[in-house]
């Protein structure tokens, strides 16, 4: 990971990587959400609303190891000191806050046809729904920090901090048995029939790929306005 | 109502979101890329 520490080298791979991620997840997405649309068949008791999980559980997935993602880049910066690991971390903070918006959005379009209510402060809603307001906290820490011209370490210890809700999330549909339903895919195996698992796979690809494209492309914004700042400053010294 | 309004609106809200920030991510690259280029082009 040190090697990469490297703005230079990290463009480097970054520039061509960038495209290939982009284009590799929106063909993934578009193939997963049209089988998912058209070809999957609709589930014995929901009916057709479970074509709703194909964006839902990516999602989900995304905005949690957003987060995850956050917390790593902080520990380096907090430890290492890497110079790309806060850049990382604030490249994360907004597809990870849209990722958990969509989550939150389409569980409550799939929610209201299937429970009969768009909301409730079930355990799994709720611990969500707290993970975008720790996002959007994060994102308006950040900017303040920047402007101020500090280092980020307040930034990155809220980061580090934040990763508790992860667990919560996770384990919420254990602890509270309230209205979400637990886990149907583990590390062992699923609950969900083939038909329907394999675009909800490729989808999560798909998405995770798209995800890593906008995280590059942030990162390559933010690294392309370091470079003009600095300049500017050694032009004006 | 019909359970395929639910989805559609899903749909809609989930990639009009995604297409938004990729649109976005894609524009503020660009630009900040070319101002970097721009400036080094004046040194």
């Amino acid at each position: 990971m040190h090697v990469f520490a490297n703005p230079a080298r990290f463009l480097k791979i970054a520039r061509p990587l960038t495209p290939w991620l982009g284009w590799g997840g929106g063909v993934l997405v578009a193939f997963a959400l049209f089988m998912g649309l058209f070809v999957a068949p609709p589930d014995y008791l929901q009916g057709d609303s479970v074509r709703i999980i194909y964006l839902h559980v990516p999602a989900a997935w995304l905005g949690m190891a957003g987060w995850a993602g956050i917390a790593v880049a902080s520990l380096m910066q907090i430890v290492w000191r890497h110079p790309l690991a806060a850049v990382a971390a604030r490249a994360i903070a907004v597809p990870g806050a849209v990722f958990t918006f969509i989550c939150l959005a389409t569980g409550s379009l799939w929610g209201r046809p299937t429970w009969g209510t768009y909301w409730q402060w079930d355990g799994r809603m709720t611990s969500m729904l707290v993970l975008l307001f720790l996002y959007v906290g994060y994102i308006a820490l950040g900017e303040a920090d920047r402007e101020r011209g500090g280092e980020g370490r307040i930034t990155a210890i809220f980061g580090l901090v934040g990763a508790i809700n992860l667990p919560v999330i996770h384990y919420s549909v254990l602890w509270w048995r309230t209205l979400h339903q637990g886990q149907s895919i583990g590390l062992t195996g699923s609950t969900i029939a083939a038909p329907m698992l394999w675009p909800l796979l490729v989808s999560a690809l798909g998405f995770s790929l798209l995800f890593g494209a906008i995280v590059l492309m942030r990162m390559r914004a933010m690294l392309a306005r370091q470079k003009v700042e600095a300049r500017l400053r050694r032009a004006a010294a | 109502m019909n359970r395929w309004a639910f989805v559609i609106a899903a749909y809609a809200v989930a990639l009009l979101a995604t297409l938004a920030l990729i649109v976005w991510s894609y524009a503020a690259m660009r630009r900040a890329e070319r101002e970097a280029e721009a400036l080094r082009g004046r040194e």
